[in-house]
């Protein structure tokens, strides 16, 4: 293959550079995506941890934002070059790069949230947000009295199909009789950040009868949460822990730390435990969870609690398998 | 009335870039008359009141008003002065109501409600005064054009003027309005206004004006008392008379019509009819001339014939086709069937500034196989058909690369009639060919037409030269408001009779004679609908 | 004509430089204040455009781009129309490039699939100006404003195709399956190692060899045939063009077709030369950015060339300058773009009076009388 030629030239040049810095300590770095570090989502949670790293160990973190799509894999190469090694790459969208990247620097370690290459020198840390719907799915319809809860997704992608699956069997396993409203905003990344668009969903959620509504959306779920607190009625939120931003109406919120995996990617590589390949983080890796603090702890009952904690005990432990929507991308379970 | 002097203009100059617009202008307006200014389009005279008006500053000279000396910067000064002036093209917003526009600009204090509460009184009062009544509370879009302008005239007197400058104020008026534009004129003057009429229709200045002073090229003519002075007088006096010499021409040996014009009339964007059911032919072996005050429907003539404006109906036979509205034939087609166009202006459509010259010399032709060698315009061949041109018809530089801006206007002329003229055309149209052209140039384009006309080309002279059209050509028509109001042979024609078919001397009424903007037909219309 | 020639000096070669300049000082002053040393900046820029062999392989590679959009600009232009649409035209241009090739057999040679995927993108583009350039001629809808619309309208209609129809299957993003390798546009250095040179990896493409090819066609077109010369015509003068019989409505069609075909062609530096997928996007910025480089290259094809090769100088130099210096973030370097374009194009003119006034003065009158100026 002619990308192989290149590539072994190339690494070539990386090897004998590599080679110079190999006594360094690690040199950790990080390449968001075209969104930019303060999306207000998903590159700012990972930023986040960047920051976390940084304040815990005193070791700086490499930033690279790249404005156009050719700058990804540049950045990631150049990062690579200079003998940075983890490179983090954010988000989906950065797998065609990385995949050129970590061919071109077979001995630099890369790590890509979301999203799997399978690539020799490349860790791929993953979510099972099934199973953190899941849980926040079964405490909806333990608080439910309509029997109808609903679910606003962002992008049109299995990726958000999987939290709108495991939401519905969490819910079904409470009350298997329950109605489950399911929409996404839109089918293009500008259906992450469309908050009027997430409330109007969620008003017709509202008047179908839901009275718990998931949002799966990033910045389109500010819209949701703000009509369903309008309505009276409880919303969920999701990757980081949103609960504040409408205390007493956000039930809780299904949490996936993603900037726990590029700090943990650092502080394993910095304690030499970091490996190449898949990282599913799921409920027992702590990667996925729901949010209990003082804003919605008046709306979750003991009895609540227990049985959703005893829910995440026994996924844990296996006795509860929750079905992957993007293993065979359908919700037959 | 007095002998006091309302407006007095001494030596004023202005130039623009190389056009000379005025060139030491005297002018007295006495207080309480009406004066006229007339001249053709581009005689100076638009120039001259925005000088006086504070538009523009003339390069030279001094302004006084009402005896007192000033240098007016902005328009703010002239009209703290006194003069107050109505544009051709109004300068209302359309959406306000009369009030609201009228004191626009002198609002006066910052809550509104005052200042129109005073506006309203002071409006009333002069429109008892002149006669001048409006509706003040209606919306400008809701008045017909002659209401409008009553309000553009309010609006000067408003603001305290004196004197009043008016720019072609029935260009856009019925003969109706205009009559009571007239009126309105008798009781202004009857309360000591003074008003400076520009126009260049010959009726109005000698049913109203007391006075009139004549621009031509720039400078001022003449001054008359209206008593003293008649159309005919006034219409050679704007188109000038120039000391030609003689062209020597045998008589004309005429044979088969090459174009029959019949019945043509051509409408502009807006509907107005600028050429009014025209129909004459033009045979091979003569030269016919088109004379008239420019304005009255020649450019509309020629580019009709010439393919470039549509026609409205009628037909046009031409070198054995034919076309009308349904099936216009496109310039280019005309050119290869053998009709060449020497446009009136050479700068607008004549050849382009920009070009080199050896790029205008080949406008028209460019698709010509002997200039392309298949798909490539041939450098080459470029610049030796320029070359060729410039040797025939002696343009000076002869330098085919130089930009066409920068040759003078007769040698442009020259390049543009060698252009059309050495690819020997069977019927040549050629308009005002010695605009800005000097004598000895003159001369020479004259015995070219001529030549033309000897080999048996038709050719069709449309100038505003008296002189040139009497010496060149065989037969002659005239044209008035878009009509032929006269046709005559060469051999018949003085001065005289030719400025009374000008003037149209034998029609006593001359409505809508030029209507040369776009807004005075849609506002024609707007008018026809509401009429107030 | 002294003169002349002096005008046409400053006009061409003294007022541009003199913008960029501008531009850089104020730069170098944006720097100062956020405590960059703007040499020191000015040196990593440089470095990172044209200090080694990848940089310089980014810079042309976006250079390759600009001259696309910048040739497009400059022929409507030339007729007198203002071509905004640049980025519709290179966006829908890519799908036609990218169904050109997804839809033959994978299995046929570069040779099919590079002349098939370049027709593709022509005739797309061209296609998608043609519509404002209908509604121009025909029905008298400002041809800014239509291209302008048409920028959204290829946006929401090339986000469905990518979501709904050209979608590869299993992918988040809304991306088409890869090309067959063999309709890649060969990469640079690929080239340069079959020859015997090794030069570092980079986007660099084939596709800059097409650009510079069109640079010379779009030059040939517009003063070497007489099209080109109907086009400048009408553009110069619109009355004297009307005259010569030239149809304006033709023109307007012709001209807007060439102009959005060669937008159309960003694609293939983009898609077939370097992403080899269809992806969305992937014409952000190039289609206005080619109005500037337009303006500032004279609407002149060599023009463009040099202008084009300063917008990729200052993408490239600009990626190096947010990655190496921690004080500058990827918005400073919007903003020093955003000067470039702001002072080369917007205030092209600034300069012009004063340059002309004092070192290209107007002749006294009587001069002037000889020859009219």
């Amino acid at each position: 293959m002619k990308l192989n030629k290149i590539t072994i030239a190339i690494a070539a040049g990386a090897v004998a550079l590599s080679a110079t810095i190999a006594q360094a300590d690690v040199k950790p770095a990080v390449v968001y995506d075209k969104a930019g570090k303060f999306d207000k989502s998903f590159n700012e949670a990972v930023w986040n941890g960047v920051k976390r790293f940084t304040a815990d160990t005193g070791i700086s973190v490499r930033e690279v934002e790249p404005t156009n799509e050719a700058q990804v894999e540049q950045g990631l190469k150049k990062l690579a070059k200079r003998g940075n090694s983890p490179i983090v790459a954010v988000g989906f969208s950065s797998a065609n790069a990385l995949s050129a990247a970590a061919q071109a620097y077979p001995d630099t370690k890369f790590t890509l949230i979301d999203m799997v290459v399978p690539e020799a020198n490349v860790q791929n840390v993953v979510f099972k947000e099934h199973e953190g719907s899941f849980l926040v799915g079964a405490l909806a319809a333990l608080k439910s009295e309509t029997g109808t809860i609903g679910f606003v997704g962002g992008m049109d992608i299995p990726l958000i199909s999987r939290f709108g699956c495991g939401y519905e069997q969490g819910a079904k396993h409470i009350n298997a009789n329950i109605t489950v409203l399911q929409k996404m905003t839109g089918s293009t990344p500008a259906a992450w950040g469309n908050p009027s668009k997430g409330g109007e969903i969620t008003r017709s959620q509202i008047e179908a009868g839901a009275d718990v509504i998931f949002a799966a959306a990033g910045g389109t779920g500010m819209g949701v949460y703000q009509a369903a607190a309008d309505a009276g009625k409880l919303a969920i939120g999701v990757d980081s822990n949103q609960n504040h931003l409408q205390p007493g109406t956000m039930l809780t919120s299904m949490v996936k730390r993603v900037g726990v995996a590029a700090y943990k990617s650092y502080a394993d590589a910095k304690d030499g435990t970091w490996s190449a390949g898949v990282t599913a983080m799921g409920l027992a890796e702590g990667g996925v969870d729901w949010a209990l603090d003082e804003h919605n702890r008046s709306l979750v009952t003991a009895d609540m609690e227990t049985k959703v904690n005893a829910i995440k005990a026994s996924i844990i432990a296996g006795d509860i398998a929750v079905h992957d929507y993007m293993s065979d991308n359908t919700c037959n379970y | 009335m007095t002998d006091t002097l309302a407006i007095e203009l001494k030596d004023i100059d202005k130039r623009f870039g190389a056009v000379h617009a005025n060139n030491k202008v005297c002018l007295q307006v006495k207080q309480g008359n009406i004066h006229g200014i007339v001249g053709e389009n581009g005689a100076g005279k638009s120039t001259l009141m925005s000088i006086l008006y504070g538009f523009y500053q003339a390069d030279a000279g001094q302004i006084d008003v009402l005896e007192k000396t000033y240098t007016f910067t902005d328009s703010h000064q002239a009209i703290a002065a006194g003069i107050g002036m109505v544009h051709q093209h109004f300068m209302l917003v359309e959406n306000f109501t009369v009030l609201e526009n009228v004191i626009l600009g002198s609002e006066g204090g910052a809550l509104l409600a005052d200042g129109l509460e005073a506006a309203r009184k002071e409006l009333t009062r002069l429109g008892d005064e002149y006669g001048l009544k409006v509706k003040l509370d209606a919306t400008i879009d809701t008045l017909s054009v002659g209401l409008q302008q009553r309000v553009e005239i309010l609006k000067a007197l408003y603001k305290g003027a004196k004197i009043l400058i008016l720019d072609e104020p029935t260009g856009v008026l019925t003969p109706q309005e205009t009559e009571e534009l007239f009126r309105i004129f008798g009781a202004l003057k009857k309360q000591g206004v003074t008003i400076v009429l520009i126009t260049h229709k010959l009726r109005e200045i000698m049913a109203i004006t007391d006075q009139v002073s004549v621009m031509r090229a720039g400078q001022m003519v003449a001054h008359k008392d209206t008593k003293e002075t008649s159309r005919a007088e006034l219409a050679e006096l704007m188109v000038g008379r120039k000391v030609l010499l003689q062209v020597h021409k045998n008589p004309a040996n005429v044979r088969a019509p090459l174009m029959k014009v019949k019945h043509l009339t051509i409408a502009d964007k807006q509907g107005v009819e600028r050429l009014k059911d025209v129909s004459f032919e033009l045979r091979a072996g003569e030269v016919l001339g088109v004379a008239g005050v420019s304005g009255n429907g020649q450019t509309e003539l020629l580019e009709a014939l010439s393919g470039i404006v549509p026609m409205t109906s009628g037909t046009i036979e031409v070198l054995g086709c034919e076309m009308d509205a349904k099936h216009p034939l496109a310039p280019d087609r005309l050119r290869q069937l053998g009709l060449a166009h020497v446009p009136e202006d050479r700068q607008r459509m004549g050849l382009i500034s920009d070009f080199s010259a050896s790029e205008s010399a080949l406008l028209g032709y460019h698709t010509d196989p002997k200039i392309n060698s298949g798909i490539w315009l041939s450098d080459r061949k470029v610049e030796a058909n320029c070359k060729a041109l410039m040797q025939a018809f002696d343009v000076r530089p002869a330098d085919p690369q130089l930009k066409s801006a920068n040759f003078s206007g007769g040698n442009q002329q020259k390049l543009i009639l060698a252009r059309e003229m050495e690819r020997n055309p069977d019927v040549l149209l050629i308009g005002q060919p010695t605009r800005g052209v000097d004598i000895g140039a003159i001369e020479f384009i004259h015995q070219r037409i001529i030549d033309m006309r000897d080999a048996g080309k038709a050719v069709l002279l449309v100038s505003v030269e008296l002189d040139e059209i009497m010496s060149v050509s065989d037969r002659i028509i005239v044209l008035c408001d878009g009509e032929i109001s006269g046709r005559l042979d060469a051999c018949d024609a003085d001065e005289r009779t030719l400025g009374m078919m000008m003037a149209n001397a034998l029609d006593p009424l001359d409505p809508l004679q030029t209507m040369d903007d776009h807004q005075a037909s849609v506002k024609q219309k707007a008018h026809q609908e509401t009429q107030v | 004509m002294k003169r002349d020639n002096r005008i046409v000096w400053i006009n061409r070669l003294l007022l541009p430089l003199l913008n960029i300049l501008t531009a850089f000082a104020v730069t170098a002053v944006l720097f100062w204040i956020i405590d960059v040393n703007p040499m020191e900046a000015a040196e990593v820029l440089l470095y990172g455009a044209f200090g080694y062999e990848e940089g310089i392989g980014y810079t042309i590679y976006y250079a390759t781009n600009f001259i696309f959009t910048g040739l497009a600009v400059a022929v409507a232009f030339h007729a007198g129309l203002f071509n905004i649409g640049g980025e519709g035209q290179a966006y829908v241009g890519g799908l036609g490039a990218g169904l050109a090739i997804l839809m033959l057999d994978p299995t046929l040679g570069a040779w099919v699939f590079i002349p098939a995927s370049i027709i593709g993108a022509l005739i797309f583009g061209g296609l998608w100006a043609l519509i404002p350039a209908y509604l121009q001629a025909y029905r008298g809808s400002h041809i800014v404003i239509t291209t302008i619309m048409f920028n959204f309208l290829a946006a929401s209609f090339m986000v469905y195709l990518m979501v709904h129809v050209l979608r590869d299957t299993g992918q988040m993003t809304p991306q088409s399956e890869l090309f067959p390798t063999n309709s890649w546009m060969p990469f640079m250095h690929d080239v340069a190692a079959g020859l015997g040179y090794s030069i570092e990896a980079s986007p660099l493409n084939l596709s800059i060899l097409l650009a510079l090819v069109c640079a010379v066609l779009v030059w040939f077109f517009l003063w070497q045939t007489r099209w080109g010369f109907a086009i400048r015509a009408t553009g110069k003068n619109g009355s004297a063009a009307l005259y010569a019989g030239i149809n304006p409505k033709h023109i307007i069609i012709v001209v807007m077709c060439i102009s959005g075909a060669l937008a159309g062609l960003v694609s293939i530096n983009e898609l077939v030369g370097y992403q080899h997928r269809l992806i969305m996007d992937f014409h952000l910025g190039y289609g206005f950015g080619g109005i500037a480089v337009a303006l500032m290259g004279r609407n002149h094809p060599l023009g463009i060339i040099l202008a084009a090769l300063l917008f990729g100088t200052l993408y490239q130099g600009g990626a190096e300058l947010a990655f190496e210096m921690s004080n500058i973030s990827r918005d400073i370097v919007v903003v020093m773009q955003g000067l470039v374009i702001l002072f080369c194009g917007a205030l092209d003119y600034m300069y012009r009076p004063w340059l002309i006034r004092h070192l290209a003065p107007v002749p006294k009158q009587e001069e002037l009388s000889g020859v009219a100026i």
